[in-house]
């Protein structure tokens, strides 16, 4: 069947019909700050040549010479057997299949993912994925509550349930996090990092006085400016006082730290972060997915969809969609989540990226990262007036006080043909003069050399002229 | 046919009571059982945990659905039946018995008016299974 629209004639039917005079009418209660569409500047329609030539133009704009931005999206190597097998056909799937027990092949794909992300996170379950590694923390964070709080207390409705967050996790995922629990009676609390910038735990200690208890910690690691955390420190803190414990971790940095369910010996509750290193292209930032790991304890409150593996009824083995009860085609408004569908196709390129990888493989990936971000730091500290910003150990990035505006220092860096970092100050108030910058295993030493050049140049120059 | 004593009270939400002193047993009814399924899962309350007569106090989840119990009484949980956890099918195989959900020490005995007896009980089911 065609796809029909609707023609001038059956638009003005139904405006008649329901008694607007206009199409825009039926918009006017939204703030017409918040509408500033302007299509004008597009024309009415191209030929194909001349449509592509024009993409392929504006495409180049994104051409750029080596990358060293990191800030929660990374410029991995990702094997061309990746997207290759990803984008067949039996795979091609944004969702979880409708008809899921008729796709056998799909199910077990997810399976399979579950059982590499709760092997990587050392937990004992996962989900199918979320939306990206906002979602997930918001998600963990609604988990960590309902784990306890399985049953409102009468007369509780009121109460407003804070949840500890000490120490820099990633600005986007808290914004995103908030926008989806601060409606549901919880407060996100952060006690911000010490000196060295990692957690403080004299902040967190005041915070607790203050706040009387949280229900659960957010510890990521490494954190937003690339300091590895006392994680062991954190969750035996976060248990003395009480607390759930969530971790958000990059998957590659697991090749080489220790996994979250081995933290502080007993682990934490649940585990979630961004997928995105795992074969995901950086894209201009998006889309990505973002994964859920938890005990097995907590897999009912888990939300989102579950691939379980069962035998049929002449005993052999096959996949299905399990403990839908969850779920809000069964549970309704009382269901986990909202969130139904996950991320499906870039799960296929992640499953298929890390059974390429190995465990040894994604050892070396992020082996690769460490030593080539410690030859970039070494690089760039060697220029007079670079230093560390914190003194903490760091993971493939690592926060550099520039001395000078970092936001300039970026623009001529881009100029140079450098994506030099992310200047702190858009998300750190106060990090005027500070670089996030990020080596992946891609960059080479050519690489790191013409960023030290640029990076050299600019700032002497900068110096001359002031 | 579904079983349904007659020295138990019922709430309509399918919940039975069982009085002893002040102190009341909750489990789901026969009727219940048989129209959940196969039980596989139940989420109880905690002990020392408030309910209200009404309220949710436990969840039931079955392989085709999943349901809440609410308390036919208010009171305090006093006991909750821990055997669930590892064997819920007792919910299927002894409603009445070992398939008990909590027990609460109840606030108010006049609420107890509020319950049907068996024969009302009985009544509605026969109704809700012809729709």
């Amino acid at each position: 069947m065609p796809f029909v629209p609707h023609t001038q004639e059956d638009v003005r039917a139904m405006l008649a019909h329901i008694g607007a005079d206009s199409v825009e009418d039926l918009f006017d209660e939204i703030d017409p700050r918040l509408r500033q569409a302007d299509f004008s500047t597009l024309s009415e329609g191209e030929s194909e040549m001349a449509m592509l030539a024009e993409f392929t133009a504006r495409a180049r704009r994104d051409e750029t010479g080596p990358c060293f931005l990191g800030a929660g999206c990374y410029d991995h190597h990702i094997p061309a057997a990746v997207w290759d097998i990803a984008g067949r056909g039996e795979y091609l799937t944004a969702y979880t299949p409708y008809q899921a027990e008729a796709s056998q092949g799909t199910l077990q794909l997810i399976y399979e993912y579950q059982s590499m992300m709760a092997a990587l996170t050392g937990m004992e379950v996962s989900n199918a994925s979320v939306y990206d590694g906002g979602s997930a923390l918001a998600e963990a964070v609604l988990m960590a509550v309902r784990t306890r709080r399985r049953r409102r207390q009468p007369g509780a409705d009121d109460d407003v349930v804070s949840v500890v967050v000490p120490g820099a996790c990633h600005p986007l995922y808290l914004a995103a996090a908030r926008s989806i629990v601060h409606n549901q009676g919880i407060r996100l609390v952060e006690t911000g990092c010490g000196f060295d910038g990692a957690a403080s735990f004299d902040r967190l200690d005041r915070a607790a006085s203050g706040y009387g208890s949280f229900a659960a910690m957010v510890v990521q690691q490494p954190n937003f400016f690339g300091v590895i955390e006392p994680v062991d420190e954190l969750v035996a803190w976060a248990d003395d006082h009480g607390a759930s414990t969530i971790a958000v971790v990059n998957p590659v940095a697991l090749g080489l730290l220790k996994p979250p369910g081995e933290w502080n010996g007993g682990g934490v509750d649940i585990v979630c972060g961004d997928g995105q290193p795992l074969g995901v292209p950086m894209a201009s930032g998006g889309p990505s997915f973002g994964f859920l790991c938890a005990r097995q304890r907590h897999v009912r409150q888990m939300p989102g969809r579950i691939v379980g593996r069962t035998v049929d009824s002449a005993g052999k083995p096959g996949f299905t969609l399990t403990l839908q009860a969850r779920e809000q085609h069964i549970r309704r408004g009382k269901a986990t989540s909202n969130i139904c569908t996950n991320q499906g196709l870039l799960v296929t390129a992640a499953t298929i990226h890390m059974a390429l990888l190995g465990p040894h493989g994604l050892r070396s990936v992020a082996s690769a990262c460490h030593e080539r971000t410690r030859d970039l730091v070494a690089a760039l500290t060697s220029i007079d007036g670079v230093e560390r910003t914190f003194a903490a150990p760091f993971f493939h990035e690592c926060a550099l006080d520039m001395g000078r505006h970092a936001e300039d220092v970026s623009r001529a860096l881009a100029a140079a043909g450098v994506v030099g970092g992310l200047p702190l100050e858009r998300y750190a108030p106060g990090f005027d003069n500070h670089l996030l910058v990020c080596a992946t295993e891609k960059r080479t030493a050519a690489d790191i050399a013409l960023f030290r050049d640029a990076l050299a140049r600019i700032l002497d120059s900068g110096a001359n002229s002031a | 046919m579904s079983d349904t004593p007659n020295d138990l009270r019922y709430a309509a939400t399918h919940e039975w009571a069982a009085l002893d002193a002040d102190v009341a047993t909750v489990g789901i009814s026969d009727f219940a059982q048989d129209a959940l399924g196969d039980v596989v899962f139940v989420e109880l309350p905690e002990p020392g945990q408030l309910v209200r007569a009404g309220e949710e106090a436990a969840v039931v989840e079955s392989v085709k659905a999943a349901a809440d119990v609410y308390a036919p009484l208010t009171g305090t949980v006093v006991a909750v039946n821990e055997a669930l956890e590892e064997a819920p099918e007792l919910v299927n195989e002894a409603p009445y018995g070992d398939g008990w959900f909590f027990r609460i020490r109840i606030d108010n005995e006049v609420e107890l008016d509020d319950l049907l007896d068996a024969a009302a009980y009985r009544e509605r089911c026969e109704a809700e299974g012809d729709d």
